[in-house]
């Protein structure tokens, strides 16, 4: 059995620090003072907006460009100065770039070969990598008559064939439709998880991200703005950034009252105290914020206290109901409850109340500038 | 109805153009034919048997489909990187490149061969160069050398071969390179195993323009070859108005225009190979 335990179980990843990356395209800055570090065998989502820098990172860490400040770390040793067919990264494009002239099986032969694997441990290798993306019955095809989905999971197999220390993936999933997206989420995340190979995972889908990752970095506009777990990522965002793109937020002004014990006073501009987590961003007492409310801590009530507000629309969207509800300050907001069978929406013009039920689910930011 | 009738106007449309071609493409073509069948004898293939039992001709036609092959492999070898330039160098060298590579094309071919003679005349710019740099000491003979028209017809055909190149170049996703880097492939194996075959259409088109072009160039052949080296065109027009042998200089043709129509069809057979998967 060790023998096939060796033949499966790919030696763990390798760790990969990023320090203090910066990158400009001529005057355009694309990346300023990137930090992150990623533990072997982890698997880190890169999410953020287009055009946020994701792929410049991407390609900085596989040497396909230099960056103009910083450094790259694998296993703790700087790779600056190697080409990338010197670090042992292995990466798959948006668009798979596989090799239109080769068969299956010839694509993922391509890098042993560049490596001088002698001939019948090619041969081993590759039935191994078609096993694991199961696609061993479709070896002496071209890409050109896969599927989507087949020469993704082509990409995959020849990204990983060389055993690289760190695989990175650049939207992968972008080009597949919702089905066959989530049945290749599930087959990357198990040879990930089989291969033990540290990946960089780059997407702007944040189910995608909070769904696959150990770890979530959000980029925007060229800097770091959270790195931490998914659940701590959605549950307590460092900005109004992080908290408006993972995830829907309901983005309220007021004013700051007070802090008190990890929890904050707000007033709205709309009338109204409402609490919420105390904030990261050191704030003063009397300085104007925003509050953000995900629109599943928010209940509908028709009495009792709470802000009012009139219905304007209301929308079952099969396990979930969501309303939007007019406040008395004109301010709009999306109220999402689980919807019980039989459940309608509630009329438009219906007068209605809306209770908070997670204080510490409210963050506190500085309004946007 | 409507359909029908257009197909019709269209036909009719094309009529012209068919007519063109037969007055001046088919009928000439007939009318070699059957010159060349003529002979002292009645109508026979004397004329064939004469240029195939003949080792002057052959050898002329020989050393033409050889000289094909080197200005070919020249254009090739110096085409190629200059394709390359313009594809993957900086946008600012595309403009200056453009308008080196279809230059040629702008100029007469008479002026450009006489601008050959000029560079590679006995006090040419090369010979000047190479004598003031204390390089040689006698001038060197480059003109009227094979090595003279191989040069000048890669001068000139050079476009034919640039352009497909650069076409099959910038087709090519230039994720290949980083894909095949990040496998471990160094920049050769990379070049020879993806960039080569991937860019085989355009190689095939370029090398059967500049082949088919480089045998039957008459004015560049000619001039820089001087009354030295024979090749086909020459030797036809010698046989049509020197000696006025229109029947054998019309069995020449012939067999030229076959030979060449063999060549650009094995060109055309293995361009549908490469294209199969590239
Ligand atoms: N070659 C380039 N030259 C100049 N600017 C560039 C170049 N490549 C990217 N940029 C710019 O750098 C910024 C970051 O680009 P990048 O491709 O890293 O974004 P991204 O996060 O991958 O976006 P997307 O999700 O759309 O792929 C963008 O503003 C982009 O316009
Ligand atoms: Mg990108």
């Amino acid at each position: 059995m060790p023998n096939d335990a060796s033949s499966t179980q790919i030696a763990t990843g390798a760790s990969l620090t990023v320090e203090r990356v910066a990158h400009r395209y001529g005057s355009a800055v694309a990346l300023e003072q990137i930090s992150l570090h990623v533990a072997g065998g982890e698997l880190l989502s890169l999410l953020g907006p287009s055009g946020c820098g994701k792929t410049t990172l991407l390609r900085i860490i596989g040497g396909f460009i230099e960056q103009s400040a910083g450094r790259i770390l694998i296993e703790g040793q700087a790779v600056d100065h190697q080409p990338p067919n010197k670090r042992t990264v292995g990466i798959v494009f948006q668009n798979y770039a596989l090799f239109p002239h080769m068969t299956v099986a010839r694509n993922i032969a391509y890098g042993l070969e560049a490596r001088r694997v002698p001939g019948a441990e090619v041969k081993a290798r590759v039935a191994e990598m078609l096993a694991l993306v199961r696609l061993s019955h479709l070896a002496d095809r071209t890409p050109r008559e896969l599927s989507g989905g087949q020469q993704q999971r082509v990409a995959l197999a020849r990204a990983l064939a060389v055993r690289p220390s760190i695989l990175l993936l650049d939207e992968p999933f972008a080009a597949l439709d919702k089905n066959l997206r989530l049945d290749m989420q599930i087959e990357v995340k198990r040879i990930q998880r089989l291969s033990g190979t540290t990946t960089i995972l780059v997407t702007h889908d944040q189910e995608e991200a909070l769904s696959l990752s150990d770890r979530i970095a959000v980029l925007n506009q060229g800097r770091l703005e959270q790195l931490a777990s998914p659940t701590e990522v959605y549950d307590r965002p460092t900005s109004l950034f992080v908290n408006t793109f993972v995830g829907a937020a309901n983005v309220l002004p007021g004013v700051l009252d007070a802090v008190t014990d990890g929890t904050a006073r707000v007033t709205l501009d709309g009338g109204g105290q409402i609490a919420a987590r105390a904030p990261i961003q050191t704030i003063a007492p009397g300085e104007p914020v925003v509050v953000c409310i995900r629109p599943e801590h928010l209940r509908i009530a028709t009495d009792g206290p709470g802000l009012t507000g009139t219905v304007e629309m209301g929308l079952p969207l099969g396990a979930t109901i969501v309303h939007e509800i007019r406040t008395a300050a004109g301010s709009s907001l999306k109220v999402a409850e689980p919807r019980a069978t039989g459940m309608e929406p509630r009329p438009p013009g219906t007068i209605v109340t809306l209770h908070l039920t997670q204080p510490e689910a409210v963050g506190v930011f500085r309004p946007a500038a | 109805m409507a359909t029908r009738s257009i197909a019709a106007y269209e036909l009719k449309l094309a009529a012209p153009l068919a007519g063109f071609f037969v007055l001046f493409f088919i009928a000439p073509l007939l009318i070699l034919f059957y010159v060349s069948m003529q002979s002292d004898t009645g109508t026979s293939l004397a004329q064939y048997a004469r240029f195939l039992l003949d080792p002057f001709s052959l050898g002329v036609l020989g050393r033409t489909l050889w000289l094909g092959v080197e200005v070919t492999m020249l254009c090739l070898l110096l085409g190629f990187p200059l394709a390359w330039a313009y594809v993957r160098g900086p946008r600012w060298l595309q403009p200056v490149l453009i308008l080196v590579v279809l230059l040629p094309l702008l100029t007469s071919v008479v002026v450009r061969t006489f601008a050959c003679i000029v560079i590679l005349g006995r006090q040419g710019i090369v010979n000047s160069a190479l004598v003031s740099l204390g390089l040689i000491d006698t001038p060197l003979r480059l003109l009227y050398t094979e090595g003279g028209v191989i040069v000048a017809l890669a001068q000139v055909q050079m476009p034919l071969m640039v352009l497909p190149l650069i076409t099959a170049l910038s087709r090519i996703d230039p994720n290949m390179d980083d894909a095949s880097a990040a496998l471990g492939a160094g920049a050769w194996r990379g070049f020879w195993r993806i960039t080569v075959p991937l860019s085989l259409p355009g190689i095939i088109a370029g090398c059967m323009l500049t082949y088919a072009a480089a045998i039957t160039a008459f004015i560049t052949q000619s001039l820089v070859g001087g009354g030295q080296m024979l090749f086909m065109p020459m030797y036809i027009y010698q046989q049509a108005t020197a000696l006025q042998n229109w029947p054998f200089a019309a069995a020449i043709s012939i067999v030229f225009l076959a030979t060449v129509l063999a060549v650009v069809s094995v060109f055309n057979a293995l361009g549908r190979l490469s294209r199969a998967h590239a």
